[in-house]
Parts: C-alpha cells; sequence; structure tokens
C-alpha cells in the first residue's frame, strides 16, 4: 500500500510526458511536410545567433520593460526546473528533498528559486495587467479575438498557479521542519515562502501535511499539464524558439531568396541554343510550382516559425501597413500558417495521407488585400524576437499569384509591363535614361 | 540646356580602352524622375569634385528588377538581372556605386547567385569614404547649425544594417540631428517599398507616408533628409499633404553636401 503514491505518480509521469511527446512528433511531422531546405552554412553565424537571440534574449529587451520582466519569467523557468528534477526523483522513491545532501548549496539552490518564483510571479502579473487591464493595443487586434485571447490568459494564470503552489508546498514544509515532522528533513532556505508560512502557524502536522502534500502534487501535475497544453496553445516557443533562431536568416534582411525553379526557366529562355518546340523529355521533371499558395509549399523553416510565434505581435506593431490601418498583420501571416499546417496535419492522420480538401492558405486564411499591403520593409523581421520572417512568406505568395495565376493589383500589372518592354517601371524610354544630363 | 555636365558613360571608356574607378548605377527614379534627377546630378557635382573617375551605364543601363521581385514577379526579376549581369560583367564592372537604396539592395545582395559579383555601394557610403581618405572636403556651409532629421531607407538601413554613414555626413555638415521616435533599426517605412510605390495603397485608415510624415515634423525639422530617391518622393508628397513645403524642405544627404558647398 505504501507505494501507492510512488506508483501514481509514475503513471502520471509517464502518461504526461508520453502524451507530449506523442504531439511533439506531430509537430515535427508537420514541420517535415515542407518543402526541404538545402545546406544551411553559417555554423558559427548561427549558433552565435542562437546563444544571443535565444538563450541571451537579445531582442526581448529592445523593448524593456516586457523585455526584463520576460527575462525573469525565463530565466525563472529554466532554474526552477532543476527543482523539478528533485521533485521527480522524490515523486518517484518517496524520498524527500533528496538533494538536501548538498547541504549549504542546496539552502542557496531553495532561496534562488524562490527568489525567481517570486519574479516569475511578479512578472506575469505585470503581463497579465497589461494584456487584460492597459490593453495594450498589440494584444486587441482582430486576430487576437477568441481563442488567441484566452490562450494568453490561460498561459499566464498556469504559471501564476504553478509558482504560488511551489511557495505554498514550501511554507507548509517550512512549519513541518519547525515541528520536527518524521520524513520532513530540515533543509532549504526560504526568503519568499517564509512570508506565506505564518499562515499556517498552529495548524496540525496532519493538516500542514495535507497542505504540502496537495501543494506538491498539484505542482508537479500542474507542469505536466502545462507541458501538455504547449502543443494545443502558442507557447511552443519556449522549446522551438532555440532551433528556430538556429535556423533563421543570416544573409542581410534585404537579400530575398533566389526561386531556383525560375532561374532554371530563365537560363532556357536566354539560351541561344534551346529549342523553343522541344517537348519535355520522356519522364522529366513537372516544372515546380511558382510560390506558395499553400502551407505544403512553404519550406520547413517557414512551418517551424509558425509554430514557433507566441503571438507577441511585436511584428504587427512595428509594420507599417498596420499601423495605418491596413488588414495586413504579419502576426496573423503566421497564425494562419500554422492553423493551415495542423489542418492538413489533422487531415492526414484521419485519412492516412493528406486528401484534397479544396482549402489553401491563399484565400481560405490569407487574403490578396493583407499580400498586397505590405512594403517589404523588413520591420517584422527586424521585431521578432525569435527570428520569425513573416515577409518571406509573403513574399512567396504574392509570387503564386503573380507569376501561376496573373493577379498582380492592374497598376503592378501596368509597371511590371514597363520594366520588360522599356526597362523602367514607368513609360520612358531606355533610349532617354541619359536625358538628365543636358537639362538644366 | 544651360551646363550640361560631364558623363562619361561605360561605352566611352571602353573605346579609349580605359576603366573607371566606380560604376554611377543610377536607376529608374535618378534618370526618370524630376525630383531624382537633382540627386542625380548632385552626386555627379560632387564625383567631379572629388575627382573621381566614373561612367555611367546610360542607355545600356535598365531597371535592376528590384519592383518587379517584390511585386512577385521572380521571372521578370531574373530577366533584368541576368541582362543587366551580361552588361556590367562585359565591361568589367568592379565597383558600382548608387544613390538608390533599391538598386543597392538588389545589385549588392541579389545579383550575386544570378552571376553578377561587385562591390557595391550605396552614395552615402561612398561620400563617407571620400571624406575619410581626404579626397572629398565638406563644412557646414550653410546647413551649419539647421534642425536636420535623417529618415531610414528600409533597403539601406534594417535591408543592409547601414544607419551611420548618411549620419556621419550630416555631422560634417554640423547640423543639429534630431532623431524621429521611430529609427534606425526602428525606422518606420516611408510607404514605397515593395512595389508600393507603383500602386494605391490597399485600403486603410492613413497613408503611411502621411505617418510617417508627421513622425517627421514633430521633430520640428528645417529639413528631412533622406537617402532614396522613393522616400524623398513619398515625403515630399506627405510635407505637401501636410502644408508645410513653405518651410520644410525635403532633401538627399548628397543634395545637402552639395548644396552646402554651393556647387
Amino acid at each position: 500500500m505504501q507505494y501507492i503514491p510512488n506508483i501514481l505518480f509514475l503513471i502520471a509521469l509517464v502518461a504526461g510526458i508520453g502524451y507530449f511527446t506523442k504531439n511533439i512528433r506531430k509537430v515535427i511531422r508537420n514541420i517535415k511536410l515542407g518543402q526541404e531546405i538545402g545546406p544551411l552554412g553559417d555554423k558559427k553565424q548561427r549558433i552565435n545567433n542562437v546563444i544571443r537571440i535565444a538563450m541571451g534574449q537579445s531582442k526581448m529587451v529592445v523593448r524593456p520593460v516586457s523585455g526584463i520582466l520576460h527575462i525573469f519569467v525565463y530565466v525563472g523557468f529554466i532554474i526552477i526546473n532543476i527543482e523539478v528534477v528533485e521533485i521527480i526523483i522524490d515523486g518517484l522513491f518517496g524520498t524527500h528533498r533528496v538533494l538536501s545532501f548538498l547541504g549549504v548549496t542546496y539552502d542557496y539552490l531553495i532561496a534562488i528559486f524562490e527568489v525567481l518564483a517570486f519574479l516569475v510571479l511578479f512578472g506575469v502579473t505585470v503581463f497579465w495587467i497589461r494584456r487584460n487591464v492597459k490593453k495594450i493595443k498589440r494584444f486587441w487586434s482582430s486576430e487576437m479575438k477568441g481563442w488567441p485571447k484566452s490562450d494568453g490568459n490561460i498561459i499566464l494564470y498556469i504559471e501564476m498557479v504553478l509558482m504560488i503552489l511551489f511557495l505554498t508546498m514550501n511554507a507548509a514544509d517550512q512549519q513541518l521542519q519547525a515541528i520536527d515532522a518524521a520524513h520532513y528533513t530540515k533543509a532549504g532556505m526560504f526568503p519568499i515562502s517564509s512570508f506565506i508560512s505564518p499562515l499556517f502557524e498552529g495548524f496540525s502536522e496532519a493538516t500542514l501535511i495535507i497542505i504540502e502534500r496537495t501543494a506538491w502534487w498539484l505542482h508537479i501535475l500542474g507542469i505536466l499539464i502545462f507541458l501538455n497544453y504547449l502543443y494545443f496553445s502558442k507557447h511552443l516557443h519556449i522549446m522551438l524558439a532555440f532551433p528556430n533562431v538556429y535556423f533563421g536568416k543570416v544573409v542581410p534582411k534585404g537579400k530575398f531568396k533566389n526561386n531556383e525553379a525560375v532561374t532554371n526557366e530563365v537560363k532556357l529562355m536566354m539560351d541561344p541554343n534551346a529549342d523553343p518546340f522541344a517537348a519535355p523529355a520522356e519522364g522529366a521533371e513537372v516544372p515546380a510550382k511558382f510560390g506558395a499558395s499553400d502551407a505544403l509549399d512553404l519550406s520547413q523553416i517557414q512551418l517551424l516559425n509558425a509554430y514557433t510565434c507566441t503571438e507577441c505581435g511585436r511584428c504587427t506593431s512595428e509594420c507599417p501597413a498596420n499601423q495605418t490601418g491596413k488588414k495586413l498583420s504579419p502576426r496573423k501571416i503566421m497564425m494562419d500558417t500554422r492553423d493551415r499546417i495542423e489542418e492538413i496535419g489533422k487531415n492526414i492522420d484521419a485519412n492516412g495521407e493528406f486528401k484534397p480538401d479544396g482549402k489553401q492558405l491563399l484565400g481560405d486564411y490569407i487574403t490578396t488585400e493583407e499580400l498586397w499591403a505590405c512594403t517589404t520593409c523588413n520591420a517584422c523581421v527586424e521585431a521578432c524576437p525569435v527570428s520569425i520572417d513573416p515577409l518571406s512568406i509573403i513574399m512567396e505568395m504574392r509570387q503564386y499569384l503573380v507569376m501561376e495565376q496573373s493577379a498582380a493589383p492592374n497598376e503592378l500589372n501596368i509597371t511590371m509591363t514597363n520594366i520588360e518592354n522599356n526597362g523602367a517601371p514607368w513609360p520612358f524610354n531606355q533610349m532617354d535614361r541619359l536625358n538628365w544630363k543636358n537639362e538644366a | 540646356m544651360s551646363e550640361a555636365i560631364k558623363v562619361p558613360t561605360m561605352a566611352e571608356y571602353m573605346a579609349e580602352g580605359k576603366q573607371p574607378e566606380v560604376l554611377f548605377w543610377v536607376g529608374c527614379a535618378g534618370s526618370f524622375d524630376d525630383r531624382a534627377k537633382k540627386i542625380t546630378k548632385a552626386f555627379v557635382k560632387l564625383l567631379h569634385k572629388a575627382n573621381i573617375e566614373f561612367a555611367v551605364l546610360g542607355t545600356e543601363e535598365s531597371c535592376t528588377g528590384d519592383p518587379a521581385k517584390r511585386a512577385g514577379n521572380e521571372f521578370l526579376f531574373q530577366m533584368q538581372a541576368m541582362g543587366n549581369i551580361e552588361v556590367l560583367n562585359a565591361y568589367e564592372v568592379k565597383k558600382i556605386v548608387t544613390a538608390c537604396p533599391h538598386c543597392f539592395n538588389t545589385i549588392k545582395n541579389e545579383y550575386p547567385e544570378l552571376g553578377g559579383n561587385y562591390e557595391v555601394m550605396h552614395h552615402t557610403q561612398f561620400l563617407k569614404t571620400l571624406l575619410n581618405e581626404g579626397r572629398l572636403k565638406v563644412e557646414g556651409g550653410k546647413f551649419k547649425g539647421k534642425r536636420i532629421t535623417f529618415h531610414d531607407p528600409c533597403y539601406l538601413g534594417r535591408a543592409n544594417g547601414e544607419y551611420e554613414a548618411p549620419r556621419e555626413l550630416l555631422a560634417k555638415l554640423e547640423v543639429e540631428l534630431v532623431e524621429m521616435k521611430r529609427c534606425k533599426t526602428r525606422g518606420l517605412c516611408c510607404g514605397a517599398g515593395g512595389a508600393q510605390m507603383f500602386k494605391e495603397p490597399e485600403p486603410g485608415s492613413k497613408d503611411i507616408n502621411i505617418e510617417r510624415t508627421e513622425e517627421a515634423l514633430e521633430t520640428k525639422p528645417d529639413i528631412i533628409a533622406a537617402g532614396c530617391p522613393f522616400c524623398n518622393t513619398m515625403m515630399t508628397d506627405g510635407v505637401k499633404g501636410k502644408e508645410r513645403e513653405g518651410d520644410v524642405q525635403v532633401m538627399d544627404v548628397a543634395e545637402m553636401i552639395a548644396n552646402a558647398e554651393e556647387l
């Protein structure tokens, strides 16, 4: 009978981690549905970026208030996870504060955890106020209505509850240590929970144990629930931010990708020896589609971008089109891409392979009005704290619109005709290019 | 026609069996747009003043393809690029300077993969080098002490990380540089990029150039300095829209340097 808690703990742990692993594998499979990426190169620069941008949060602090609060939460969660190691060992083997043999080090560790827990609680509370009381604009844009808004708040609530449980557990533990309760090792330093602890003064040992155990169990179960909530929320960035930054753009932001499929066609066109009437060779590859109309046309990096986006909206708040009331929101581009690839993933789960569903990213999720509002200014790319590139998706969808569908806005068709005919976006003759030198 | 300036072409250099130090890529705006032509001429004057052996392609120059690529017409872009690269390579061009950040970005970043490898400089970078090398001297002149705000062109700033060259030039003019709230990495676009220059904006509450001009005017500038012919147009239109053309000018950094010297 005495092993029941350990067995229950093991079951919770295996189920929690198992279900999470299953969903993460789904994410990885979905990302791999994207177009393969060639050799990456620039490994040094990429690792450097991960250290600076992802680990060092360098882009977060561009906005100091949210940046510093985010560092509290980020550091808090990473460091407090060391405590989770102890909790898991204690849970599996029925020990209590198994790492307390570390002595003074342990005391300081617990003290640090507590301070961080407090900072996390503080940060998360301010985040909640910024979202719900101050109503900062980027959290109230149209794409944030409904689930995305609740999602953001749910995450904050879970984090608050987890931190409160952790501190409550320590507070009760202190009282138990004070009354020399059996099994409750005297260990730890409690700079924060010592303020909660007086609330439990005079409670019987049994009550204290119930409080401590309840908080302990809810805390670890909460962590497992949170872990599994990640996949269903916008919160995967806590893991994906690192690979995403690694795969982020390392060339100048102004360098847009060269479309190889087009290069092949253009070279063929410019080749004087090419036979314009030649039929494609037997078994020749079907020419690649130009640009992207659906999530499957996007690259694996772009899909990873979509799963990484945590909907902070810094991109959208910097977007000149969005700031002047246009429909375009780079964040929505990422949210739509994720929703669509998830939909494709579910379709595959249900049918074994992707069964055309009559839908696509272009039109059903992202409208042409959004795409044509972009000035390609790279403000969104610059703003993203985790190196997401919404602009690349916009560009590939424009390519599809123009090259596959001839669906450019009319003025742009005229511009392009001019470029094609007279080498300038305006209807001036190429032969007049140097006339300026003779004009006073 | 009073004072035709001397603008040699690559063809002329080649006929003499010579190579200029640098090719000045004028760009479509610089060739055809009345406002931008003034920037072109100002820059040419500075090149002459610094005794730079330069040439232009003249009638052999064609659109880099930037607006086509940004509009999604990769096909047209690559056709333009390959045509231009053939001409540039035939003349064995090594170094290019341009007063247009869009041409600058495209030739510098997007031509190499299509076979065009050159050292490409924005004119503010080039002028900065000339100053540092002592080949060009700039003094405050008539802009000394004037309030100037600099509008970062997206394709020079964020796209290529160059924020300092134009500012260093302005510093040489001894102006009082006042930054807008959104500047450098967070500079707001003028609204022209991504081929928006050539189309009506999508429906919205405001035009981007008005938003940006309002921000620039908040700094109470005498002059809004720009480094891109398209930004120049957008900001000029914005200033006109705000009926401030009487007291606020929009000028390219190169024009300011040329004017300071009364060239």
